[in-house]
């Protein structure tokens, strides 16, 4: 009976152990699923643009917003990240990366070594981005300077910087879904949906986290704490935007100014910066799908 | 001892006399802030076409705008990090230095472009993206923004 129950512990450890191993498999993109594709330079720009990379990845301050040498320091309630060198530097950017490389990266958050990256890095947006479009991305990125320096490691405390365990959270909150249109809604609309739950990232900072770092659904674009803890980030669904017209989001889209005439303000003020050089069409399309989002109430969060 | 009380009665209505006169900070650069936004408000209706060219009142706005940028460096003491609702992030304190030279690159701002502006509606409209500039430069890092 004794030696039974052993035996049952240790199949139930051996299966578990088999399990963490299967579920925090960091996974990846054969190149083998990429066909033949003319890179579209224009269209990669603008992917760069709408994605804000330069936002995090450009030298922080730096006028030359093209120079992707990373630096930038991301505090966190799970400790402070340093954002990575993706200029086309061979050693020290992704200089060196594969097509198919740089393609799981965006999608599946995996390094080329295979390890997972954090979160912090918003493949969860980007997952939704379609291949020929991350394919531009990268081909754009490979035309601006190669800039050498390689940026110091994240500063995490213990469990936080356990890389393999992010396999789980993945399991969690990355679907691994393309976005998918809804053939009910205009072209426009669509269009609109795909820029700001894809490159755009909007709800990333613009939704609420749970306890885990994962966006509470429910609260999806209803607001959020800034990551950093000082101050917030709008609710931009209809509660908060119920008396702007799609002319007026696409205004602060462009110019800053909100529709009372007052500015955006902290980080919101480069995303303008980005969505200012889009073009008219794109920052419309966005726009109507930001005034199509229901009204869901702020959840006032409290502080960590 | 009758002495001895209205003496420190007085000392204490002078105390709260003098409490009472001085200006809250916080209350009055978010008045400032205010009525930034108020002439902000009228400069781009004018620039749109949704009232008219008034000279007087661009004026008036510039003014508004020259003496926010002088009295804004002032306006933040040490006492003055919290309460009253403030969204004055505390990196405000942190570097300060770069805080009153931004204060200062507006004052630049509207100084550069007040004349021009106040001469035509084109004046006008190559000013405000100017001046709204440097708006975002202090914002950026000194202004918290709210769920």
């Amino acid at each position: 009976m004794f030696k039974k129950l052993i035996a049952l512990a240790a199949a139930a450890i051996v299966l578990g152990l088999a399990a963490f191993w299967f579920l925090t498999n960091p996974k990846s993109i054969p190149q083998s699923v990429l066909g033949a594709h003319t890179p579209d330079l224009a269209n990669g720009k603008a992917m760069f643009t709408a994605g804000g990379c330069s936002s995090c990845h450009a030298v922080p301050k730096a006028q030359d917003k093209t120079r992707l040498a990373g630096g930038l320091a991301l505090k966190s309630p799970f400790g402070t990240f340093y954002v990575p060198n993706i200029s086309p530097h061979p050693k020290d950017g992704i200089g060196a990366w594969t097509e198919a490389q740089f393609v799981t990266a965006l999608i599946k958050g995996t390094s080329p070594a295979g390890d997972h990256y954090y979160p912090s890095f918003p493949y969860t947006s980007y997952q939704r981005i379609t291949l020929n479009d991350l394919r531009d991305l990268f081909a754009y990125l490979k035309t601006l300077p190669p800039v050498a320096g390689r940026v110091r490691d994240h500063d995490l405390p213990f469990p936080f910087n356990i890389r393999r365990a992010l396999g789980l959270w993945k399991f969690l909150f990355l679907d691994g879904e393309t976005f998918k249109p809804d053939p009910s809604k205009s072209v426009n609309w669509n269009r609109g949906a795909y820029l700001i739950n894809g490159p755009a990232h909007c709800a990333e900072c613009h939704s609420p986290r749970n306890i885990l770092g994962g966006i509470i659904v429910s609260q999806r674009f209803a607001g959020g704490q800034s990551p950093d803890g000082q101050g917030g980030v709008p609710n931009i669904t209809q509660f908060k935007l119920k008396d702007w017209s799609v002319s007026d989001i696409a205004e602060t889209l462009t110019t800053g100014m909100t529709p009372d005439a007052d500015r955006v303000g902290g980080s919101m003020i480069d995303v303008v910066r980005n969505t200012s050089q889009l073009s008219a069409a794109d920052r419309t399309s966005m726009a109507t799908y930001i005034k199509s989002l229901p009204s869901v109430e702020t959840r006032a969060q409290q502080k960590k | 001892m009758l002495l001895r009380t209205t003496v420190i009665t007085l000392a204490i209505g002078l105390a709260a006399g003098a409490a009472l006169a001085q200006p809250d900070p916080i209350a009055a650069r978010k008045a400032l802030m205010k009525e930034n936004n108020n002439n902000a408000r009228a400069m781009v209706q004018t620039m749109r076409g949704q009232k008219p060219f008034d000279a007087a009142a661009v004026e008036a706005a510039f003014q508004q705008w020259a003496d926010t940028a002088q009295k804004l460096p002032g306006l933040f003491p040490d006492n003055s990090k919290t309460g009253g609702e403030t969204h004055a992030s505390p990196k405000v304190w942190q570097n300060k230095k770069d805080f009153d030279e931004k204060s200062v690159e507006f004052g630049k701002a509207v100084a550069d472009t007040r004349e021009k502006a106040k001469a035509s509606l084109d004046g006008l409209k190559a000013a405000i993206p100017v001046i709204g500039k440097t708006c975002d430069n202090c914002h950026e890092d000194y202004r918290l923004t709210q769920q």
